[in-house]
C-alpha cells in the first residue's frame, strides 16, 4: 500500500534515491545537502538500501568514485552543494564527456566570498556548461519523483548523460511537506535494472576515457551536444510514462501557469516560483493578467516552449538568483537568447533576487509585476533592465 | 612478439554514428607506433639476466616481453626513460645513446 511521509527535501531526496535501488553511492556531506547524505547511510547501514556506500574524502573523490563505479556498468548517486560543487567541476566534464549516466543532487547554495551557506543559484548556474543534464524542482515530492525519472532519463541509451538534480538550499532542503512514497514495485517496473553498453568488462576489455586529437575531439562534442538535445524528448516521454504510472505529471521541461492569456509573464526556476503563482492569483483577483512560467530544465533549455507560451505577453520578467557580474543574469541571457532565435520582440527585465539566501517575498513579486506593467504599457528600453531586487540600502543609480 | 598486441588500421569513422558514444573502444588496439622521442635505447646482457622481471614490472609503456630465454624490449614503443636499467639488480641493462 502506498504510504504519505512528512518529509523534509533532503529527505525525500534520500527516499527517492532509495527506491532507485543504486549500486554505489559516493558523496561528502555539505550544508544544507547533509541531510540527504545522512539518511543514505543510514539506510545501507540497516540494509534498507544495498548498496556501496564509499565515505571519501572530498566532492572531488565522491564524483571520481562514481565515475569509476559507472565505468562498470553501476548505478550511481552522489549529492553536493555550492563549493563542493565546485571542488568536483574538473570531475563534471569527466563524467559528461565520458557519457557516464550519474545522478547528482545538488542543494542550491551561494559561493563565497562572502561565506554564505544560504541559498541561490549561483553554484549550479556557473556548472551550466559542464554538459550535464540541470533540473530544477520545486517541493519535496517533485525532489523523490524527479530522482527517480532523472535515472530514467541519464540511463537512456540515446541521452548517457548525467543529471544535475538541483533543490533550493534549505527553502527546500530543510522544509518538511507531505510525500507520498511510491511503491517499490511500480519504481521497479518503471527503472529496470541499468547497465552501460560501454563498461569495463573482463572478458571484453575496453580503453576506457581516452585521449583524442583534434581530428576526433569536435565529433566527441557533437555527440554530446546532440545527445542533450535529443533529450528533450526523452523527458516529455518519461513525464507522461511517470504520469500514468504514479499519477504525477510535471509537464516536462517547463511548468506554465495562468499564462495562456497573460501580459505579463514572470519566469523563474525552483521554489521561488510558489511565491510567484500565489501572488499572480491575488493580482487575478485585482483584475491583472499575470502568469506564471517555471524552467524546470536549463539544459536542455527549453527554447520552443517559452517562445510558444510568452508569444502573446506584452512583457516578461525573469528572476535569477545568479548574476554573471558585468553583464546579466545567467537565466535572462538564455531566455532573451530563446526569445531572439524565436524572432519575438517582447520586452524582458531582469530581477536579481534571492542572492545568499534573501528572502523571495511576495511584496517583492508585486513590485515586480508593477515594473512589467510599467514596462509593457511604455515600452521603454531606455532605463537599466537588470534590476536588483530588495536592496536595502540606497544606491547612487 | 606474438604475445605483443600489433598495429593495426583504424577505419576512419565516415559518419558520426561509426565513433562510440563517448570516449571508449576495444582495449589493445593500437593504430600507430610511438618512440620518435628515445635519445638511448636499453640493451640486455642476456647471462646477467635472472628473470626477476622488476624490469617488466617498472615499465612505463609496457615495452618488456619474453617469449623465450631473457627478456626483451618492444623498441615500437620504448621511449628510453632508463628506468628498467635503474631498477635492474642485476646489472643487465645498460642504456646506449641512439645513433641516427
Amino acid at each position: 500500500m502506498k504510504r504519505n511521509a512528512f518529509i523534509s527535501g533532503n529527505d525525500a531526496v534520500a527516499e527517492g534515491v532509495r527506491l532507485s535501488r543504486p549500486h554505489v553511492i559516493a558523496a561528502y556531506p555539505i550544508t544544507p545537502q547533509t541531510v540527504a547524505v545522512e539518511r543514505l547511510s543510514e539506510m545501507v547501514e540497516d540494509g534498507s538500501l544495498q548498496s556501496e556506500f564509499l565515505h571519501v574524502e572530498s566532492e572531488h573523490s565522491a564524483l571520481s568514485a562514481c565515475i569509476g563505479a559507472s565505468a562498470v556498468g553501476a548505478r550511481t548517486f552522489t549529492a553536493t552543494s555550492s563549493q563542493g560543487l565546485l571542488y568536483m567541476a574538473e570531475c563534471l566534464h569527466y563524467a559528461s564527456g565520458g557519457r557516464f549516466p550519474i545522478v547528482m543532487m545538488n542543494a542550491n547554495r551561494s559561493l563565497a566570498l562572502p561565506w554564505s551557506i544560504y541559498g541561490d543559484h549561483r553554484d549550479s548556474l556557473s556548472q551550466l556548461d559542464s554538459g550535464w543534464i540541470q533540473v530544477y524542482v520545486e517541493d519535496a515530492q517533485e525532489s523523490l519523483d524527479m530522482v527517480i525519472q532523472s535515472f530514467a532519463l541519464a540511463e537512456n541509451l540515446d541521452v548517457l548523460t548525467p543529471v544535475m538534480l538541483n533543490l533550493d538550499g534549505f527553502t527546500l532542503t530543510h522544509t518538511y511537506e507531505l510525500v507520498e512514497l511510491p511503491l517499490q514495485e511500480e519504481v521497479d517496473a518503471f527503472l529496470p535494472p541499468f547497465e552501460t553498453p560501454y563498461k569495463m568488462d573482463l572478458d571484453n576489455p575496453k580503453n576506457l576515457a581516452f585521449s583524442s586529437q583534434p581530428s576526433d575531439n569536435t565529433e566527441f562534442k557533437y555527440q554530446q551536444h546532440h545527445a542533450i538535445l535529443h533529450a528533450k524528448q526523452v523527458i516529455r516521454n518519461i513525464d507522461s510514462r511517470f504520469a500514468q504510472t504514479f499519477g504525477r505529471s510535471y509537464g516536462g521541461l517547463v511548468d506554465a501557469y495562468r499564462c495562456e492569456d497573460a501580459e505579463l509573464i514572470v519566469i523563474s526556476l525552483g521554489s521561488t516560483t510558489g511565491t510567484c503563482r500565489v501572488v499572480a492569483d491575488e493580482l487575478r483577483k485585482e483584475g491583472w493578467r499575470v502568469g506564471v512560467l517555471k524552467i524546470r530544465f536549463m539544459r536542455p533549455f527549453p527554447e520552443e516552449e517559452i517562445v510558444k507560451i510568452t508569444r502573446h505577453a506584452r512583457a516578461i520578467g525573469v528572476i535569477d538568483r545568479d548574476i554573471s557580474f558585468g553583464f546579466e543574469g545567467t537565466v535572462f541571457t538564455n531566455v532573451n537568447s530563446a526569445l531572439s532565435r524565436g524572432n519575438t520582440h517582447i520586452p524582458t527585465h531582469n530581477f536579481i533576487a534571492g542572492l545568499g539566501g534573501r528572502d523571495i517575498s511576495k511584496e517583492s513579486i508585486r513590485e515586480l509585476f508593477s515594473t512589467l506593467k510599467k514596462i509593457s504599457k511604455t515600452n521603454d528600453t531606455e532605463q537599466n533592465i537588470v534590476e536588483f531586487l530588495n536592496l536595502n540600502v540606497a544606491t547612487n543609480d | 612478439m606474438s604475445n605483443r598486441p600489433t598495429v593495426q588500421h583504424f577505419n576512419s569513422p565516415k559518419h558520426i554514428s561509426d565513433y562510440p558514444v563517448g570516449p571508449a573502444f576495444r582495449a589493445g588496439f593500437l593504430t600507430s607506433t610511438n618512440a620518435g622521442w628515445r635519445s638511448e635505447r636499453p640493451v640486455l646482457v642476456a647471462e646477467r639476466c635472472t628473470l626477476c622481471y622488476q624490469c617488466y614490472m617498472y615499465c612505463p609503456e609496457a615495452t618488456v616481453f619474453k617469449i623465450t630465454g631473457a627478456v626483451d624490449f618492444d623498441f615500437d614503443y620504448c621511449k628510453g626513460c632508463g628506468i628498467c636499467a635503474e631498477v635492474c639488480a642485476a646489472k643487465a641493462i645498460t642504456m646506449i645513446p641512439e645513433k641516427r
